[in-house]
């Protein structure tokens, strides 16, 4: 997976819960679960659609690598 | 009915408070828990000295009354001393304000130390407070703002200029916005917190406030119409310090952390008043849930005694099954905690099991709701727990069941008796004998809603329950259409009401979806004004229309588009129906639902 793919697989998981989400505003390495108001149940649903949507395998120890842009698509890319 | 016992058999490590229930039950009165309390130097009860001021007073100032965990990790004590003068500070400020005897203070805040502050502030200063969620979207907080008369707000900037500065308009009562922490941009209309505290004096004396007077106004959801502001009064401080000794088992060396929201009513009662009425060291972790996160915050606070709410043990549950492996909670030090109890909708038997297993203890669930103000049913420290019952009554808790009509409310005989079920296992509406410190007073500006609420001297609370042969209360469900879902109630009426103002949608029809972690999630039915076809993108622009108006807290997590939506004859959406749909009952099935009505021509 390439920083682009992990970037859209990010962007879509967003989405997917946060219908709407506004994404051109934010911040690389702002927090986008403060900004974009994810409470825990759909800060859940985000790892889990990230995960179902690239395969990969998301542990709990991972999810603060998760919160920000550009974190979660190095993550990704890093894991992939 | 499920009759597991979970035995206590070995020795607590520390006494509980409460050994013998039925000798507590038998000797148990209001008068004798007043008593614990110290009262105001020259009379009267007042919350925010019981909290603060009185251990002052006693000689426990130097103890820790807040551990403020940051969103980085970082930690920092604000002992009883330093609340004191800081509450002190608030009141003054309120007071500069013009802030008088029972004006409405409103907070939107997170679990900050400043909320803290303007809470226990405003009991001294004798002004009402009300707590709001601060993922509720701007429509729910203006609307609780318009009902509650908030006359001030304390919260951030972020939070003010997402969720106010968009409706302020529409609150002219509301005079003064305290802005805590950065107060960077140019807000018009709002003042610094932290200015106004910088300058404001130390000293206070606390306003004197009688038994009787109102404190807090805690928003609760109905199944129709506005939301309902449950009237609670200083008071109800004696069963919150009560309440918190027996089905808290909390001791004066406790370290406490209760997960729940302020805006709730559990992190107001249990969040703030009650363990600091006990002077006992309070963990208020600001960051959000994360497994990880709640696990260093139990092992490195060396925390005791520990509340929390069924769907976040749920979500622990899946970061660490029950078979294993351990990992995850093994790499902490979980020694220190002893004690484990959670409220907010049913725990079910496996969560318990879970909590025995995985962190030694197993979890204590209670019951109570915003209108009873305190903890009347629970499941408590030296008695066997049975998993996925609520408990037995405190003690100065009568509790019943009472007998249901077939629509489905309580059965009242001509001359309004209501009957008691007293054979154990059948199903009725748990009532409750008012005449406890912390029920609740009154729904604000609506006498005849809180009249509702009360049958042949009995309090109704809404819920289906089932008493067992020992006396342990069972949960089965609702009684009306009011959702449930992460603890919290959601008013199917408040979500049909924000997606019927999209230009779209000819109704809709909301109900709760039963989900494995969050108990329930709202889910919506819509059918479409004639000509606009359904499709995914109207879908998510609905989706999103919805969140924007009512928060994360509130808004529907799915949406379904339904042609045929279900109704009475009177033309209202049939939402009993939905969920039979939902649940899968066989189509057309609904004699126990509901009188079932041919669908309006």
């Amino acid at each position: 997976m390439d920083e682009t793919e992990a970037r859209t697989a990010v962007e879509e998981a967003i989405t997917r819960v946060v219908p709407g989400a506004d994404l051109t505003g934010l911040e690389p390495d702002a927090p986008f679960r403060d900004a974009l108001e994810l409470d825990s149940l759909d800060f859940l649903s985000f790892v889990e659609t990230l995960s179902e949507r690239t395969g990969l395998r998301i542990d709990e120890e991972d999810y603060p690598r998760l919160t920000a842009l550009r974190d979660a698509t190095e993550f990704l890319v890093a894991r992939a | 009915m499920r009759q597991d016992v979970i035995a206590k058999t070995a020795p607590a490590p520390v006494t509980p408070v409460l050994t013998d229930y039925e000798k507590a039950c038998a000797e148990f009165s209001w008068a004798a828990a007043r008593e614990r309390l110290a009262g105001l130097p020259h009379g009267g009860l007042n919350i925010g000295y019981e909290a603060v001021d009185r251990h002052v007073a006693e000689g426990r100032g130097d103890r820790v009354a807040l551990r403020c965990v940051r969103r980085d990790g970082t930690a920092e004590s604000v002992s009883y001393t330093a609340l004191a003068r800081l509450t002190n500070r608030f009141a003054q400020v309120l007071r500069s304000l013009g802030v008088d005897r029972g004006d409405r203070v409103f907070t939107l805040l997170g679990r900050c130390p400043e909320l803290f502050t303007a809470v226990l502030g405003t009991f001294k200063n004798a002004s009402v407070l009300c707590p709001l969620f601060p993922a509720f979207g701007p429509d729910p907080v203006a609307q609780r703002m318009r009902l509650g008369n908030a006359r001030v707000l304390v919260t951030t900037e972020q939070l003010y200029v997402r969720k106010v500065a968009p409706v302020r308009d529409g609150l002219p009562e509301l005079a003064h916005v305290l802005i805590v922490g950065e107060h960077g941009r140019d807000l018009p209309g709002t003042l610094s917190f932290d200015a106004l505290m910088a300058t404001a004096d130390d000293d206070f004396s606390v306003a004197r406030t009688d038994p009787g007077d109102v404190a807090l106004l805690h928003f609760t959801s109905g199944t129709t119409g506005a939301p309902k502001g449950a009237v609670h009064v200083h008071e109800a401080v004696v069963a919150h310090h009560v309440t918190a000794a027996y089905a808290l088992d909390l001791h004066p060396d406790d370290v406490y952390w209760c997960t729940a929201d302020p805006g709730w009513v559990t992190g107001m009662s249990y969040g703030v008043i009650a363990p600091l009425t006990h002077g006992v060291r309070v963990v208020v972790d600001e960051g959000d849930f994360d497994a990880r996160r709640w696990y260093g915050v139990l092992a490195r606070e060396r925390v005791t005694v520990w509340y929390t709410a069924p769907t976040a043990l749920r979500m622990m549950m899946r970061a660490t099954p029950r078979q294993g492996p351990y990992d995850l909670p093994r790499s902490f030090d979980l020694s220190a905690l002893r004690f484990v109890a959670s409220v907010g909708e049913p725990l079910n038997p496996e969560v318990v099991l879970w909590g025995r297993d995985v962190l030694g203890l197993p979890v204590h669930d209670n019951w109570w709701q915003t209108e009873t103000g305190c903890i009347v049913i629970a499941n408590l420290a030296a008695c066997p727990i049975k998993p996925g019952s609520m408990g037995r009554p405190l003690p100065g808790m009568v509790a019943a069941v009472l007998a249901r009509a077939p629509d489905g409310t309580v059965w009242r005989s001509p001359e309004g008796r209501v009957r008691t079920v007293d054979e154990p296992g059948q199903e009725g509406e748990l009532a409750l004998r008012p005449g406890w410190p912390s029920m609740f007073r009154g729904y604000l500006h609506a006498e005849d809603r809180y009249a509702a609420c009360f049958a042949d001297g009995w309090y109704l609370t809404g819920d289906i329950v089932r008493r067992d042969a020992d006396g342990y209360f069972w949960f089965v469900g609702r009684g009306d259409d009011v959702i449930k879902s992460a603890g919290h109630l959601i008013s199917p009426f408040e979500v049909e009401s924000a997606l019927l103002e999209h230009p779209r949608v000819a109704e809709a029809g909301v109900i709760g979806r039963p989900d494995p972690t969050a108990g329930a999630i709202v889910k919506a039915y819509v059918s479409l004004r004639p000509g606009v076809d359904p499709d995914d993108d109207l879908l998510r622009d609905l989706l999103a229309f919805a969140r924007r108006k009512l928060g994360p807290a509130v808004a529907p997590r799915e949406i379904v588009f339904d042609r045929n939506l279900p109704h009475t004859r009177s033309g209202k959406v049939m939402r009993r129906l939905l969920r039979a749909r939902e649940l899968g009952l066989p189509e057309g099935d609904t004699s126990t639902l509901e009188t079932p009505e041919p669908p309006a021509p």
